[in-house]
C-alpha cells in the first residue's frame, strides 16, 4: 500500500475526529443558543479569546470521551517492521478490516503515534481535573478559616503553605514519586489526610446552612458521609467493601503528589480573597444576626470569590497537566507503558534529532490543551471583570 | 499663553449643544444630550445633579479625556474662542495643565504614590513654561505655602501617603494652580473628606479663585456647597441640563419641577419629621438606555401631562427678566411656583417609653502593632472613652462625628461583634458588655440589628433578595415552615415598599435605594427593638435619601423601635433625631436634645461642625468657623482635651488647662451636657451659628 | 526595618531547617537505605546482611539524631565492630579514630561523598553550579529585559493591536513547558531531517548538518551561540510569557489609575507618562514575580539540562535522584532550598525598597 500524502494524513485525521466535530458543534450551538441564561459561562461567548479557548479544551475533552472510536489501533500494540515509521506510512501487514496507515507514524517500538496521542488525552484528562478539584477542596477548606480568623491559625497554616511552595517542585517529585515511597506507605497517609477534605468541606457546607432545619440537614450530611466515606475508604486505603472505588498504588502516588503540590497555591489565593471580602458589610450583617463562622465563610464569602477561583481553576488544570507531563518526562509517571503525553515525549526524545514525530506529536497536543485552558481562563477573567 | 488675542469680556468657556455617548459592544449609550453652558472670566459655575446625570462626563469632555469608549457626537466646546473638540492631541496637551486644570474627588488616588510631592508639582511649569528644575521647585514651595499648608519645605519632600487626606487635596489644588490656569475644573473635590476639613478646602478654593481670577467649573451633588462657592449653576438630570441661571435666582425662584422636588427632598433648617416632613421624589432615575420620550423627568413629575410632556424633545427656554435663567420644561409658565405643598401629612410625635439601652463608662481599647512590619511597640488605640448614655423606646438618638471619632466601634460593641474593655451595657435589663454575639440568645440578637452604610456592600451579591431575607428569618427562628417564612418575607418586602417580584432578583439588579430598603427589611426580620443605622443614607442620592429616611421613620413609629442613627450630616440629624450625641476622638463632647445641641451654648467642636455643614438655603446666614488642620489620629491623640489642637476658644480657658487636663463632663441644663473647660460666662456669650435672615 | 529583616531571617532559617529535615527524612527511608546497602556492598545480600550493614554504618539511629549529625550539631556516631574496627560518621576508611573531629556535618563543611561520582559532594555540586551559573546568567539576560519590554509595551495601551498580539504570544509561551519547547526547538533547528536545517544545508548556507546543535555538552567547555542558544531560549521562553503577563497586568492597572489621568491632564506627553509616572509603579509587582520565578527556573534547568545533556546542577540532581545517591541529593536540596529562600528574601526587601508607601511608614 502507498503511504499517505500530507493531505491524506489530514483528511484521515479529520475523518477519525468526526465524533468530536459533531460533539463540538452541538456544544457550541447549545451554548450560543442559551448564552444569556448561562451567567458567566454564557458571557464567555462574547469574547473571541474565551471562545477559542473553550473550543480547544472541549476538543480534547471530547477526544478523551470518544477515544475508543477515534484511535486507529491499540495504543500499546507493536507492529513488527514499522519502527519509526514516518507520518502517513502504510502498515506492513494490516489485519483484515483494520486501519491501514500510521496516520502520524510510529515510534521506536513501532506503536501508532496517533492512537497513543488520542488515548493519552484520556489519561491526562482523567487525572488533571480531578487532582485540581481535590487541590481546591484542600486549599479552600484551609484558606477560608486562615483568612477569616487570622491570628495563630493563619500564621501556622501560611508557614506550612510557604514551606511547600518553597520546595522546588522537581525535587519534591523526585522524593515523593518513587517506588520506595510506595513501599513505605507514605502515599496512603497523604491520601488519608488529603482525601478527607472534600468530606469535611461538604459536611460543613450543609451543616452551616441547614442546622436550622434538622431533617434536611440530616439528609444532606448523611448522604455526604455515606458516599464520601465509601469513596474515601476505597480511594485512600483501597478497602472499598464493594470494590467500586479503587486506585492503582502508582496512580495514587502521582495523584496525591500533584494535589499536595497544588493546594498551597489555592490556599494562598483563597486566603487573600477572604481577607478582602470579610470587610464587606454583608459579612458584618451576617455576623450581627448571629451566623456561625462557617456559614459566613462558605455561604457569604466563598460564592463571592468565585470569579477569580474559576479563572485560577482553569489555569491550574493547565499547570497540573504540565506537572503530569514533567513527571512523565522524568520517567516518574503513572506507568512506563502508559500513553500519557509526558511519558511519550520522554520516550521520543532519545531519537529526537533523527525522528522527531513521536515526541513532537504529544508535545504539540499537550501545548494546545494548556493553551486552550489559558485562553479560556483569560476569556473568563476578562468577562468577569466587565460586570 | 499661546492665545493672546482672546478678549476677556467674551466667555472663557462656551459649551454649545454638546452631546456625548459611550459606545459599548451592545449599544450606544448617550451620556449627555444637548448640553449648553457658558462660563465668563472670573466666574464660578456649578454643575449639580445626582450620580449618573452626566456632570462628570461634561468635565471630562472639556478636558477631552473621555477614554476609549466615550465620544463627542455633536456640539462644540469653545475655550477662549477655540473649539476644543477639533483640537489635535498635541495642542490639547499644551492647554491641559496650563490653561485648564482639574481637581478630582479622591486626592490619594490622584497623586502618584512613588513620586515626591515637589516633583509632581514642579513638573507642570517645567512642561509648560520650560522652567528650570530649581525654579520650578521654588515655585512649588511657594504655591504649597499659598494653599496654607504648614511647613512647605517638609511637604515638598514628602511622598503623598505621608500626608493626610486634607493635605493631599491641598496638594492637588496646588498642582492645578502651578501654571495659573484660566479655568479650573473641580470634580466633587471634597466628597471624600470630613466636613470640617471640607470647610477649609472650600474656603481655600474660593479665596484662590478670587486671588488668581480663575474661572471655575464646580461639580457637586451638594446644593449647599454650590451655594457657598458658585455664582451661577446648572442643574442636570439624566444627561440634560434642565435649569441654569444665577445661584440666587435658581435657589429662590426655581422654574423646573425637578429643581423644586430636589429642594423639597433635602433637610433644610425648618424641616421636621413630624410637622413638615421631606417630600421624596417618587420613582427612580431612568437608566441611560431606558430614558422616556420627551421630558426625562416626566414619569416622576407632579405636573406631568400626558401628550405634552412626552410628546417631543423639550428645549431650554429662557426665563424673561432674570440673568440668563433658563428651564427645560414645557409647562414652566403655567405652574404656580409659590403654591404651598399640598396635603401635608402631619404625623404624630412618637411618645418615648422606658429605657431599653443604657451604657455606663463604656471603654473600648484596641492594641495595634506599632509598625507596618509587625513587632515593635504595641500601641493602644482608645476608640471609645467613658461613654455613658441611655436610649428609650421609640426614641431616635443621633450619634454625630467625623472619621475616627469611634462611632463605628461603639456600634460593634453594642452589636456584640467586639466586647467592651470596661464599663457596662444594659440592654433590656441584661448586662451584655462582655457577651460576644455567639453567646447571646436568638431573642437578644434579633432585637438588636443594624442597617449598614454602603448599599453596594450591604447585600450578598450572589444570593437572591428573598433568600437573604428568609435566611434572616431562619436564623431568628421566625415562622414554622419554609412556606411560613416565604410569606413573611413577602410581607417584609411590602413593609419596605418594594414590589414582591423583587424576591427573585439578584442585588445587582436593584438601585442603591432599593438595596438599602432590603437592608432595612432584613434588619427588621426578627422584630428588632433597637436598630443601629450606620450612615444609612449618606451614600445615596439626595432624592432617594428622603424616601429611605422616611421609611425608616415610619417603621420606627409603628414598631416603637429605638433608633441609633450614626451620621456626620448635621442637617439630617436635626431633621430626624430626638436627642443628639456629638463624638470626637472617642469622647462624647456634647449630648442633649436636638434643640439644645443645635443652639448655643455649644461645645466648640459642635459649633465648628454646625458652621461647616453647607446649607442650601439662601436665607440662612452662617457664621464661618474654619478649623485649622486635620483630625488627629486616634492612635496618637493629643494630651488634655482631645479637641485642643483645633479649638478656637482655647485662649479663653485660664491656666492652659486644655493642654494638660481632660475636661470634666459639665451639665448645662436638664439632659444637656458638654465636655469642656470653658467657664459658664464664656459659654453664655456664644452666638448661634445659623441664623435665618429676616424675610 | 532591621527588625523586619531579622524576623524574615528567622522565618527563613526555620523554613530551611524544616525543608532539609523533610528531604533528609524522605531520602533516608528504610527502602532507600536497603537499596543503598545493596548498591554499596553487594546486590545479593540477604535480608540479615542488609540489616547488619545498616547497623554497622550508623543508619539505624533515630532519624532526628542522624539529621542532627548530618547538620553538624551533634557529634557523629562511632561504633566498634565485632572485628574491633572503629567506624564512625567522621572517620574515613583507614583513618585513625583518635585524630578526627567529633562533629562533621553541613556546618563543618562536610557534605559527604557522592556514591555515583565517587567524589566529595561539594566538588560535584561546585562544578555543576558553575555550569548552571552560566546558563542562568544567559537566561536572565535574555528573559528579564525581553519580558519587561513586552509587558510594558502591551500594557501601556490596553486592547490595542500590539497588546493583543503580544498577549497572545505571552499566553502561548506560558502554555509551553520546557520539555515541549525544547522538543520543538530541536525538531525545528537542530534536526538533520526536519525543520529548517535540511533546507539550509541543501542551499549551502550552513556548514554542518544542522543550524544549532542539539546538545549543549560542548558548551561546558566553550560557550558559543550555536550550542547555547537553544537551551537558553527553552528556559527563557516560559519565563518570558509569565513575567510579561504579570508586567502587563500591573501596567494596565497602573495606566487606569487616577494619578495617570492627573499626569495626562497636567499636559504630560504620553511617553513621559509611561516613563516617569507609570513605569516605576508598574514594575514593583513584576520584581517580586521575577524573584519568585527562581524555584520554577530551577525546574526548567533540570529539564533543559537533561534534554540537552548539559552537566550542570540540574543534571546532577537527576543523577543523584535516579541513582539513590543520598548524600548528593541532600546536598542538591540544600542548595535548591537556599536559592529559593534567598530569592524570597531579596524579593521581600526589594519590594519594600521599591515601594515608598511601605518604606516610609
Amino acid at each position: 500500500m502507498e503511504p499517505l500524502t500530507w493531505g491524506g494524513v489530514f483528511a484521515g485525521m479529520f475523518v477519525r475526529f468526526i465524533p468530536v466535530w459533531i460533539a463540538l458543534i452541538v456544544a457550541f450551538a447549545l451554548s450560543l443558543r442559551f448564552k444569556r441564561r448561562l451567567g458567566l459561562f454564557g458571557k464567555l461567548f462574547d469574547s473571541p479569546v474565551g471562545m477559542t479557548g473553550f473550543g480547544i479544551v472541549m476538543f480534547w475533552v471530547f477526544t478523551a470521551i470518544f477515544a475508543d472510536m477515534i484511535s486507529t489501533m491499540d495504543p500499546l500494540g507493536q507492529f513488527s517492521g514499522s519502527k519509526n515509521a514516518l507520518v502517513g506510512a502504510a502498515l506492513k501487514a494490516p489485519d483484515e478490516g483494520a486501519y491501514t496507515h500510521f496516520l502520524l507514524g510510529a515510534d521506536h517500538v513501532a506503536r501508532d503515534v496517533f492512537s497513543r496521542m488520542v488515548m493519552g488525552a484520556r489519561d491526562v484528562l482523567k487525572i488533571a481535573p480531578a487532582a485540581t478539584v481535590f487541590a481546591f477542596m484542600v486549599g479552600v477548606t484551609l484558606g477560608l478559616p486562615a483568612g477569616y480568623f487570622g491570628g495563630k491559625l493563619d500564621t501556622g497554616l501560611s508557614f506550612l503553605a510557604n514551606l511547600v511552595l518553597a520546595f522546588p517542585v522537581i525535587l519534591l517529585f523526585y522524593l515523593l514519586v518513587t517506588p520506595e515511597i510506595v513501599q513505605t506507605g507514605i502515599p496512603i497517609y497523604f491520601a488519608a489526610v488529603l482525601f478527607i477534605f472534600p468530606i469535611v468541606f461538604l459536611v460543613l457546607l450543609f451543616q452551616s446552612r441547614y442546622f436550622t432545619n434538622p431533617p434536611k440537614r440530616n439528609l444532606y450530611v448523611g448522604l455526604t458521609l455515606l458516599f464520601g466515606l465509601w469513596a474515601y475508604s476505597g480511594l485512600a486505603f483501597n478497602m472499598d467493601p464493594i470494590g467500586l472505588f479503587s486506585m492503582d498504588p502508582n496512580l495514587l502516588n502521582v495523584f496525591v503528589s500533584v494535589v499536595f503540590v497544588n493546594s498551597p497555591g489555592v490556599y494562598r489565593i483563597v486566603r487573600g480573597m477572604v481577607m478582602d471580602i470579610k470587610t464587606r458589610d454583608y459579612v458584618a450583617a451576617g455576623q450581627t444576626r448571629g451566623e456561625g463562622p462557617w456559614y459566613i465563610m462558605l455561604w457569604e464569602i466563598l460564592p463571592n470569590a468565585r470569579g477569580p477561583l474559576i479563572v485560577d481553576f482553569c489555569l491550574r488544570i493547565g499547570y497540573t497537566t504540565i506537572l503530569l507531563g514533567t513527571l512523565g518526562f522524568f520517567g516518574l509517571g503513572v506507568s512506563p507503558e502508559s500513553p500519557d503525553w509526558g511519558s511519550t515525549i520522554d520516550d521520543g526524545r532519545k531519537l529526537l534529532s533523527i525522528v522527531p514525530h513521536p515526541a513532537l506529536v504529544p508535545a504539540l497536543a499537550l501545548m494546545s490543551l494548556v493553551l486552550g485552558l489559558n485562553l479560556l481562563a483569560d476569556g473568563l477573567r476578562e468577562e468577569s471583570l466587565k460586570d | 499663553m499661546f492665545d493672546t488675542t482672546w478678549d476677556p469680556s467674551k466667555p472663557i468657556l462656551e459649551i454649545e449643544n454638546l452631546s456625548i455617548s459611550f459606545f459599548t459592544r451592545l449599544r450606544e449609550i448617550p451620556a449627555v444630550m444637548d448640553f449648553s453652558c457658558t462660563v465668563m472670566a472670573g466666574e464660578a459655575m456649578g454643575l449639580v445633579g445626582e450620580s449618573g446625570c452626566g456632570k462628570s462626563t461634561v468635565a471630562l469632555a472639556v478636558m477631552r479625556d473621555l477614554g476609549k469608549n466615550g465620544q463627542i457626537v455633536a456640539g462644540s466646546i469653545k475655550f477662549k474662542g477655540r473649539d476644543l473638540t477639533r483640537m489635535s492631541e498635541e495642542d490639547l496637551r499644551h492647554i491641559r495643565g496650563s490653561e485648564i486644570a482639574m481637581i478630582y474627588q479622591e486626592p490619594m488616588a490622584s497623586l502618584n504614590p512613588a513620586m515626591k510631592v515637589g516633583a509632581q508639582l514642579a513638573e507642570v511649569p517645567m512642561i509648560h513654561q520650560g522652567m528650570s528644575r530649581d525654579d520650578a521647585w521654588k515655585l512649588a514651595r511657594q504655591i504649597v505655602a499659598d494653599v496654607r499648608l504648614p511647613d512647605p519645605d517638609r511637604i515638598v519632600n514628602a511622598y503623598p501617603h505621608q500626608l493626610s487626606g486634607g493635605q493631599q487635596q491641598r496638594i492637588v489644588i496646588a498642582m492645578a494652580l502651578m501654571s495659573k490656569p484660566a479655568l479650573l475644573i473641580l470634580d466633587e473635590p471634597t466628597t471624600a473628606l470630613d466636613v470640617t476639613v471640607e470647610a477649609g478646602i472650600v474656603d481655600l478654593v474660593k479665596d484662590l479663585g478670587h486671588k488668581y481670577g480663575t474661572s471655575m467649573l464646580f461639580i457637586s451633588h451638594n446644593l449647599g456647597l454650590i451655594l457657598d462657592v458658585c455664582d451661577r449653576l446648572c442643574v442636570m438630570y439624566s444627561g440634560e441640563a434642565i435649569e441654569t441661571g444665577h445661584v440666587g435666582e435658581v435657589f429662590d425662584k426655581m422654574r423646573h419641577p425637578y429643581t423644586q422636588a430636589l429642594f423639597r427632598s433635602i433637610p433644610l433648617p425648618g424641616a421636621d419629621k413630624n410637622s413638615s416632613p421631606l417630600v421624596a421624589i417618587p420613582g427612580n432615575f431612568p437608566l441611560p438606555h431606558e430614558r422616556p420620550k420627551g421630558c426625562n423627568f416626566g414619569p416622576r413629575c407632579d405636573y406631568f401631562e400626558a401628550g405634552r410632556c412626552d410628546a417631543a424633545e423639550v428645549h431650554m427656554s429662557a426665563v424673561p427678566g432674570d440673568d440668563r435663567h433658563a428651564s427645560r420644561c414645557v409647562k414652566w409658565t403655567e405652574i404656580d411656583w409659590n403654591a404651598p405643598l399640598k396635603a401635608k401629612v402631619v404625623k404624630p410625635k412618637t411618645p418615648v417609653g422606658k429605657v431599653v439601652l443604657k451604657m455606663e463608662d463604656l471603654k473600648k481599647y484596641y492594641s495595634v502593632s506599632g509598625s507596618a512590619f509587625g513587632g515593635g511597640t504595641k500601641k493602644v488605640v482608645k476608640a471609645n472613652e467613658t461613654l455613658s448614655f441611655e436610649a428609650r423606646e421609640g426614641e431616635t438618638l443621633a450619634i454625630v462625628g467625623e472619621s475616627g471619632c469611634g462611632k463605628s466601634t461603639f456600634a460593634k460593641v453594642l452589636m456584640g461583634l467586639e466586647t467592651a474593655t470596661s464599663g457596662t451595657i444594659m440592654l433590656f435589663d441584661e448586662n451584655v458588655q462582655s457577651t460576644p454575639i455567639q453567646q447571646r440568645n436568638t431573642d437578644m440578637v434579633s432585637s438588636v440589628q443594624m442597617v449598614f452604610q454602603n448599599p453596594f456592600d450591604t447585600l450578598n451579591p450572589s444570593m437572591t433578595i428573598g433568600r437573604q431575607i428568609i435566611r434572616a428569618l431562619e436564623i431568628f427562628k421566625q415562622g414554622k415552615s419554609d412556606e411560613d417564612r416565604a410569606a413573611r418575607m413577602l410581607e417584609l418586602l411590602d413593609l419596605v415598599k418594594l414590589p414582591r417580584a423583587f424576591a427573585d432578583r439578584m442585588p445587582r439588579q436593584l438601585s442603591g435605594g432599593q438595596k438599602q430598603r432590603v437592608g432595612i427589611a432584613r434588619a427588621f426580620a426578627g422584630g428588632a427593638k433597637v436598630v443601629v443605622a450606620d450612615e444609612p443614607v449618606s451614600a445615596l442620592d439626595v432624592s432617594v435619601q428622603a424616601a429611605v429616611t422616611d421609611l425608616l421613620m415610619d417603621i420606627q413609629r409603628e414598631n416603637r423601635t429605638t433608633l441609633l442613627f450614626i451620621s456626620h450630616d448635621l442637617s439630617i440629624v436635626r431633621y430626624l433625631s430626638d436627642r443628639v450625641m456629638v463624638m470626637y476622638l472617642g469622647h462624647v463632647v456634647e449630648m442633649g436634645t436636638t434643640d439644645q445641641v443645635f443652639s448655643p451654648p455649644y461645645h466648640p467642636y459642635t459649633e465648628a461642625l454646625l458652621s461647616a455643614v453647607p446649607i442650601a438655603d439662601t436665607r440662612v446666614i452662617k457664621k464661618r468657623i474654619v478649623l485649622e488642620g486635620d483630625i488627629p489620629s486616634a492612635m496618637n491623640p493629643p494630651p488634655g482635651c482631645p479637641f485642643q489642637t483645633r479649638c478656637r476658644w482655647k485662649s479663653q480657658v485660664p491656666g492652659g488647662l486644655c493642654d494638660t487636663v481632660m475636661p470634666p463632663v459639665k451639665m448645662l441644663a436638664e439632659g444637656h451636657q458638654i465636655k469642656c473647660h470653658l467657664p459658664d460666662d464664656v459659654l453664655s456669650t456664644m452666638e448661634p451659628v445659623i441664623k435665618m435672615a429676616a424675610e | 526595618m532591621l527588625l523586619f529583616i531579622l524576623r524574615r531571617l528567622g522565618v527563613m532559617l526555620l523554613t530551611a531547617l524544616a525543608l532539609t529535615f523533610i528531604v533528609f527524612y524522605l531520602t533516608n527511608l528504610p527502602p532507600n537505605l536497603e537499596k543503598l546497602a545493596k548498591s554499596e556492598a553487594s546486590v545479593r545480600m540477604t535480608d540479615d546482611q542488609v540489616v547488619s550493614w545498616i547497623e554497622n554504618n550508623g543508619f539505624n539511629a533515630p532519624v532526628v539524631s542522624r539529621y542532627a549529625q548530618w547538620l553538624g550539631v551533634m557529634p557523629g556516631w562511632t561504633k566498634t565492630l565485632d572485628t574491633g574496627e572503629v567506624r564512625g560518621r567522621c572517620i574515613a576508611r583507614g583513618q585513625d579514630p583518635a585524630t578526627v573531629a567529633s562533629y562533621c556535618g553541613l556546618l563543618q563543611g562536610t557534605w559527604g561523598m557522592s556514591t555515583v561520582f565517587k567524589k566529595p559532594v561539594t566538588e560535584v555540586l561546585g562544578r555543576g553550579l558553575g555550569q548552571t551559573g552560566w546558563l542562568m546568567l544567559a537566561v536572565m539576560l535574555v528573559m528579564v529585559p525581553t519580558s519587561l519590554l513586552l509587558g510594558v509595551l502591551s500594557g501601556m495601551r490596553e486592547g490595542s493591536r500590539t497588546d493583543r498580539v503580544l498577549s497572545t504570544f505571552a499566553i502561548a509561551t506560558t502554555a509551553t513547558p520546557e520539555y515541549v519547547s525544547g522538543v520543538i526547538f530541536i525538531a525545528l533547528f537542530a534536526s538533520a531531517t526536519t525543520g529548517i536545517s535540511p533546507l539550509l544545508a541543501s542551499w549551502g548556507w550552513i556548514e554542518g548538518k544542522t543550524l544549532f546543535m542539539g546538545t549543549a555538552t560542548s558548551a561546558m567547555d566553550d560557550i558559543t551561540f550555536w550550542n547555547f542558544a537553544l537551551p537558553v531560549m527553552t528556559i527563557a521562553l516560559y519565563g518570558i510569557g509569565y513575567i510579561a503577563r504579570m508586567t502587563r497586568a500591573s501596567m494596565t492597572e497602573v495606566m487606569t489609575a487616577q494619578y495617570i489621568r492627573t499626569a495626562r491632564l497636567k499636559g504630560v506627553s504620553f511617553g513621559q507618562v509611561v516613563l516617569k509616572h507609570a513605569l516605576r509603579n508598574a514594575l514593583i509587582a513584576p520584581f517580586t514575580v521575577i524573584m519568585l520565578q527562581f524555584p520554577w527556573l530551577l525546574n526548567g534547568v533540570v529539564i533543559v539540562e537533561t534534554l540537552f545533556n548539559y552537566k550542570g546542577f540540574g543534571w546532577t540532581l537527576v543523577q543523584a535522584a535516579g541513582n539513590n545517591d543520598i548524600e548528593l541529593l541532600l546536598g542538591c536540596s540544600v542548595v535548591a532550598v537556599l536559592v529559593v529562600l534567598v530569592t524570597q528574601l531579596i524579593s521581600d526587601i526589594g519590594y519594600v525598597f521599591l515601594n515608598p508607601r511601605i518604606r516610609l511608614s
